[in-house]
């Protein structure tokens, strides 16, 4: 563990050495994906000049929903930061036969493919999202429990495990298919259900969609169970949805893995 | 002779023309085999488009809920229903993906310099690549759009008249060549730049929000600019983004009717020519500025 951990801080500093080699690009990317985040916070705004919560009775008002959209926000740069950008790679791995030359280096396939490069820029999204939660949190109609701030971490570490899995899974998807070049397009897509509270996922339609975003792929659980617990009060439903939550990760990460081998086993040379 | 001569003119006229549509062809029929050799990547990115639809439905409709109001920025809950899947057809027709940063990795990479040395028109064959991919997009999405258009019928109004339908479709078409030759021009900035990909990205997001893929823009009517009778919404609407995303769903929605429908595709024509001449210039002043080594 500590010699993956060693293997991991490397490519970290290798990764960063690289980035601060092409500062102007580095800054570049910082402020196009900052410009995203704005864009989709201009929209919410917008949004609450329509109405003042989302849902009749759900309690996202503006200032929980900005919590909510924060939480959102840290998630995805930690995954957008430290996954996506190794899985991108994987893509193009299959298709040109560069897999190969990982699957005989002496260390875990899916560590090494899953995170040997990591996207600093991503990390500006995440601050944003911590000083956006810093300026709901003090505005939200009931102060977060002593409890909840402390399971926030965990709940946050459990969506990013959730979120990794999935990345994994869509990577493993490239062997079967070749070519996966809508991987990252796939993952922001299904990514999209977790952006919004769950409530909104009602009627005839939206009750079995809600059922399958939380308990086939969990992806409903990302962001709604931290965000709830901060920004809304404690209740015995949602002690069972953080247990609940913490064993999806788990399981998340135990199925990824075996889809992942399984789909290694099947992997056949494209290089000659 | 002068007979003669007058004769063999306009076949050989005719004989350039046919050799230029048989140049064409193949280019379309190669680039048509090309998408279709990854299928289920393709399958794959085609259908999964529709999913950020179902959350903006679930969003508006939470949103008409909380509210006491049936009508916002004057779309009802089914008219937002409806405005979303229509710019779904409209994106289909203007979006480019990989365009721009296609043609400046070529130029990067020097890929490009094929085509200054061959007898074809390198953006007569991106236009023809182009069309070949919007084809197959076609066949693959065409079941599941009419699919999902016909389970979400009760969002829309009535089937429009024929002149209505005309409009939307040339509208679509204007869309289609307005989207290829913005984002041509966009990537020919790599004989300039080399690295475009930052820029892109923010063209990408620039275009999301202001064509009206992201809301109708209408909603943007009741933001101020600072300027007095000047909201946001008048002044995207002198933009050409709009016309990638929102014009083509408020026409088939009757909410640009008249003199004002003619006087916008007018508007819409104009801006493609003015693209097609700055896609033009750009090619014409990047390649007289490019310089390519090595083999």
């Amino acid at each position: 563990m500590t010699r993956y951990l060693s293997i991991f801080l490397t490519f970290a500093r290798a990764c960063l050495v690289r980035d601060m080699t092409f500062r102007a690009n580095f800054v570049l990317e910082c402020v196009t994906s900052l410009g995203w985040m704005a864009m989709n916070l201009a929209f919410y705004l917008l949004v609450f000049t329509f109405t003042p919560e989302i849902g009749l009775g759900t309690g996202w008002t503006k200032e929980p929903f900005f919590a909510f959209v924060a939480t959102g926000m840290i998630i995805n740069s930690i995954v957008q930061a430290l996954f996506m950008p190794s899985a991108e790679e994987l893509t193009e791995m299959v298709r040109t036969g560069g897999l190969d030359g990982i699957l005989v280096q002496p260390l875990d396939a899916q560590f090494l493919l899953s995170m040997h490069r990591v996207d600093f820029s991503a990390f500006a999204n995440g601050l944003v999202g911590v000083g956006l939660l810093c300026w709901a949190i003090p505005r939200l109609p009931q102060p977060p429990h002593p409890v909840a701030i402390l399971l926030y971490p965990l709940l946050i570490a459990c969506g990013v495990a959730i979120l990794y899995s999935l990345v994994i899974m869509l990577a493993a998807a490239t062997i079967h298919l070749g070519r996966n070049q809508s991987l990252y397009d796939f993952w922001f897509y299904l990514t999209n259900f977790s952006r919004y509270p769950a409530e909104i996922y009602s009627g005839p339609w939206g009750g079995p969609l809600r059922a399958l975003c939380t308990f086939v792929i969990p992806i409903l659980l990302v962001v709604n169970v931290p965000a709830r617990v901060i920004a809304q009060p404690l209740t015995e439903q949602g002690g069972m949805m953080v247990a609940g939550t913490v064993f999806a990760a788990g399981a998340a990460l135990v199925i990824s893995r075996w889809v992942f081998q399984a789909a290694l086993s099947k992997y056949r040379s494209a290089s000659s | 002779m002068t007979s003669a001569a007058s004769h063999s003119a306009p076949s050989g006229f005719l004989a350039r023309r046919l050799q230029g549509l048989r140049v064409w062809w193949t280019m379309l029929v190669i680039c048509l085999e090309e998408r279709l050799v990854y299928r289920g990547d393709f399958v794959l990115g085609t259908l999964m488009r529709f999913l950020p639809i179902v959350t903006q439905v679930f969003l508006w409709t939470a949103v008409f809920g909380a509210t006491s109001t049936g009508s916002i920025a004057g779309y009802s809950r089914n008219d937002i229903v409806a405005y979303y899947l229509l710019t779904m057809v409209s994106r289909a027709f203007s979006s480019m993906p990989g365009l721009a940063s296609g043609i400046a990795r070529s130029i990067r990479d020097g890929s490009i310099k094929k085509y200054l040395v061959q007898p074809v028109d390198y953006v007569g064959y991106l236009l023809a690549a182009r069309i070949a991919h919007k084809l197959v997009y076609y066949a693959v999405a065409t079941l599941p759009f009419a699919g999902v258009f016909l389970f979400c019928r009760e969002y829309f109004p009535p089937i429009p008249d024929w002149t209505t339908l005309g409009a939307f479709l040339l509208s679509l078409v204007l869309s289609f060549l307005l989207g290829f030759f913005m984002e041509a021009t966009l990537g020919m900035l790599g004989f300039w730049f080399l690295e475009v990909s930052s820029i892109v990205f923010a063209y990408m997001l620039v275009q999301y929000m202001l064509s009206g893929h992201m809301f109708p823009l209408d909603m943007l009517s009741g933001i101020p600019t600072g300027v007095a009778g000047v909201s946001v919404a008048d002044v995207v609407r002198f933009l050409p983004f709009e016309y990638t995303a929102y014009f083509p769903a408020a026409v088939w929605l009757g909410k640009v009717q008249g003199a004002e429908l003619v006087r916008s595709l007018l508007v819409e024509a104009a801006w493609v020519g003015v693209m097609i001449v700055a896609c033009r210039v750009a090619w014409w002043r990047g390649t007289r500025r490019y310089s390519a080594f090595g083999g």
